[in-house]
């Protein structure tokens, strides 16, 4: 039975993929419906369970490092739990306040998880056929839907009807948009290096360079793994749903599958965003043995699906490891407040985004062939791209890491000197102070009601 | 006009209005049942009004109704947090109208089992402060020492939480045979549980800037609230009812009162981590020093203290925990009334709030460690 399981596996996509090779006319149906749907069908059931399992996850690892079991009693060591909460949060009765703008609560939730899901599409997941849609700007389309989801919790916020929720929607669109800046400044300089913005172009390009880009780019993306935790609103930046303050945030009064919906929409966001960061800073499906051929020297291999297979658990297995990293991070630090993470936001992030740039550019505008009038001459031309030669790779990280770093850490320094000093407990007071006087000044020009009343 | 408003830094656009929110009775972090009404311009308190009273029992108009014996258990539930603590007050109240002289076996188990419940009434502030703030792990942690705690206690004193641990003239029973290791054992391991809290805190950056100069009181305005505990020494005065009127057999030992010099929230969470370690020295003391003999002086089986009226004051792990009662005579007290130190640090959260943001408010309710079974009464 496994074995069957195991040649089918190995051998229909690549009978599926040759089939549309061939572009006859009949293959129609097969290159854009029938293969399309077999790679959403399998994404989104994978996504999903990884999903719930990703909850099943978090909670063991909290466990563990709380000195506690985690779930232990559904099933072996727990692992029917998620299940059983999925079970649960379908059969709840699904409440909908009175007060609440109907509509709008009940869209909100879809906005969310659609927006988180969709990008699903165009994340290289593997090699060769593992992509669903091989987009020429997948990372803007990333960046552009993602975007989108603060739109579900703004209205989740809205629609609720509730102080809290409002609170919450407040907080997180204002995050969520300002965290978006300093993530998409991030990738740029990476982008100089990989010139596309196709997911699985900028993977090329790093089998190309011959490097992963975190080497080239450890401030961005250091920046980009910061912004990311802000995008998704996890700790330590777990401000729009901070139960301590606001219960639960703008998905306080939703309850049943639809609170479901916006945990789902958190975690594929999670997903989502780790996906990013394997693909433009961590080599994407690529691991230093492992190639169409050979595996860890041991090969020739001729099966090109085994090679996929392989990308896959590759990808997987990367974006399992930053995924543990939120959550060590959740577990290990307190919570930041609103204006600390704006100020976080805008004064640290995205001006480091920025010097990143310039400083990243001016290095390489140094590093170009000297026919190109570059001073340097660390690059050659490989197949009409610029590749970095052996001494480029060193000068590249060199100044990446010894250079780029210490630059913009002293940049920072200098212009966030002057906001140790500020005190944003007497700002608040002295305005409340001008606040209180107006109100005042305002009570006296109004002539009073017993006073009308006298004349 | 609108220039002017615009030199000043204003908006001028949009009239502000303020919102109210109404935080608890049932909120995460309000403590208890706590419901703080908050004025909020944006995300910043501009008015705080506490409303308490959800917990109200009466226990002081019950001491009125019942002798003074059956009134011990109902003091476990004040700050059902430092039971011992609430018992020792109240016993040694009656002792001090009655006059007995407690025997010195029974006075240093008193200390004792009053300080380990400091540690774990600390050790459960640590970790719901913290966990106000974000810091959910320091939680599990603190819970996980306060447990062994509360397993001497239980096989001490026969309950875990609200622990009736003395009677008027002493002890219920003497320690038993292996109470003195497992003390012991449980202050080998404190010490090195207490670092780890410190290096996930101390120098945490995001704790820093959420506890640094947050709800600042200086000593004179800290006094002027008549704050005690913690509170208190936070804000830089050196008030400790345990050297300031030495009760029980406090003093035979040798501690020192940690006090902070900022009177911001670190400077109150460092006082509590600094008040841990100085109770496992006085606990160890006691434990050197711990002679033998019995544990309950002679007191009348029936008690009726003469005419006249007490107040005493412990030092409790929130503050100066007070009773004053009036005794005409007769097997109950005419009137018994409580200084809760909650009640009276309570009183600080507007003065400190105000300002701040609604997240600094969970901190600052956080900070002054309040428990509403006191607060109410």
């Amino acid at each position: 039975m496994q074995a069957i399981l195991a040649i089918l596996l190995l051998v229909a996509p690549d009978w599926v993929v040759s089939l549309t090779r061939e572009r006859r006319p009949n293959t129609f149906w097969a290159e854009y419906i029938l293969w399309p749907v077999i790679q959403i069908l399998v994404v989104l059931f994978i996504v999903l369970t990884l999903v719930a399992y990703l909850v099943y996850l978090e909670r063991k690892v909290s466990a563990f490092m709380q000195a506690r079991l985690g779930p232990m009693r559904v099933g072996p060591w727990g692992l029917l739990q998620p299940l059983a909460d999925g079970i649960k949060l379908l059969l709840k009765e699904d409440i909908i306040p009175i007060k609440a703008d109907r509509a709008v609560f009940i869209i909100a939730p879809i906005v969310s998880v659609v927006a988180a899901l969709v990008v699903l599409a165009v994340i290289p997941w593997g090699a060769t056929w593992a992509t669903i849609a091989n987009v020429n700007i997948g990372l803007l389309f990333i960046l552009a839907v993602s975007s989108v989801g603060v739109l579900g919790l703004v209205l989740a916020g809205w629609g609720s009807n509730s102080k809290y929720s409002l609170l919450g929607a407040l907080r997180s669109s204002a995050q969520m948009v300002s965290y978006e800046i300093g993530m998409g400044l991030s990738i740029i300089g990476a982008l100089m290096f990989a010139k596309t913005l196709s997911m699985s172009g900028i993977i090329e390009a790093q089998r190309a360079d011959g490097m992963w880009y975190i080497l080239f780019q450890p401030l961005g993306f250091l920046v980009y793994a910061i912004s990311a935790l802000g995008e998704t609103n996890r700790a330590p930046f777990d401000l729009p749903e901070a139960e301590s303050e606001l219960v639960a945030g703008y998905h306080t009064e939703y309850s049943g599958f639809r609170w479901a919906l916006f945990f789902m929409a958190e975690y594929s966001g999670m997903i989502v965003t780790s996906a990013v960061a394997v693909t433009v800073f961590l080599g994407g499906w690529m691991l230093p043995g492992v190639t169409g051929t050979s595996l860890f020297g041991i090969g020739p291999i001729s099966n090109p699906s085994l090679h996929t297979f392989l990308s896959i658990i590759v990808f997987a297995g990367k974006i399992m490891l930053l995924i543990y990293a939120y959550m060590w991070f959740r577990w290990t630090w307190p919570r930041y407040r609103y204006d600390q993470l704006m100020e976080l936001g805008w004064k640290w992030m995205i001006p480091a985004g920025l010097a990143n740039i310039v400083l990243t550019g001016i290095w390489y505008v140094l590093a170009l062939p000297k026919a190109q009038g570059g001073l340097l001459g660390f690059m050659r031309e490989v197949n009409k791209r610029l590749v970095p030669t052996g001494w480029g790779m060193v000068y590249f990280i060199g100044t990446a890491f010894i250079v780029t770093i210490p630059i913009v850490w002293g940049l920072l320094v200098t212009i966030n000197r002057r906001s140790r000093d500020f005190n944003l407990h007497d700002q608040r007071q002295l305005q409340m102070q001008l606040r209180r006087e107006r109100l005042e000044k305002m009570l006296q020009e109004q002539p009073r009601p017993a006073e009308i009343a006298g004349q | 006009m609108q220039d002017q408003q615009l030199a000043k830094g204003q908006e001028t656009l949009f009239d502000a209005e303020e919102m109210v929110l109404n935080m608890g009775p049932q909120h995460p972090s309000t403590h208890g049942v706590l419901r703080v009404i908050l004025k909020l311009d944006g995300e910043t308190v501009v008015g705080l009004d506490c409303d308490i009273g959800f917990l109200h029992r009466g226990v002081e108009k019950i001491g009125e109704h019942d002798t003074y014996a059956m009134i011990t258990p109902y003091w476990d539930r004040l700050d059902y947090v430092a039971a011992v603590s609430n018992d020792l007050c109240y016993v040694e109240g009656v002792e001090k109208m009655l006059q007995v002289e407690v025997p010195k076996r029974a006075e240093y188990l008193r200390v004792i089992l009053t300080e380990l419940q400091r540690i774990a009434s600390h050790l459960l502030w640590l970790g719901t402060h913290a966990m106000d703030i974000g810091a959910v792990t320091v939680l599990l942690y603190c819970f996980r020492e306060r447990e062994e705690i509360l397993k001497i206690f239980e096989d001490f004193i026969g309950a875990r939480l609200t622990a009736h641990a003395f009677r008027i003239g002493g002890l219920w029973w003497d320690a038993y045979p292996e109470f003195e290791a497992r003390v012991r054992d449980f202050l080998k391991i404190l010490p090195s549980r207490i670092d780890e809290y410190e290096t996930l805190l101390n120098a945490n950056r995001i704790w820093l800037q959420r506890t640094v100069g947050i709800g600042i009181l200086p000593a004179e305005e800290a006094i002027n609230l008549s704050l005690t505990g913690p509170a208190l020494r936070g804000s830089g005065v050196k008030y400790d009812v345990r050297k300031a009127q030495p009760y029980s057999a406090y003093p035979d030992f040798n501690f020192e009162i940690p006090i902070g010099e900022n009177g911001d929230t670190y400077d109150r969470y460092l006082v509590r981590m600094e008040e841990m370690k100085q109770s496992a020295v006085i606990i160890e003391q006691a434990l050197d020093g711990l002679p033998e003999g019995p544990v309950m002086a002679k007191v009348p089986k029936i008690i009726k203290p003469p005419v006249g009226e007490i107040y005493h004051s412990i030092e409790g792990p929130k503050g100066e925990l007070g009773v004053f009662m009036v005794s005409d005579g007769t097997g109950k007290p005419y009137r018994m009334r409580i200084r809760p130190p909650s009640y009276i640090n309570l009183q600080s959260l507007k003065r400190m709030s105000i300002g701040h943001l609604v997240a600094d408010v969970v901190a600052l309710i956080g900070t002054l460690d309040i428990v509403l079974g006191e607060v109410d009464r």
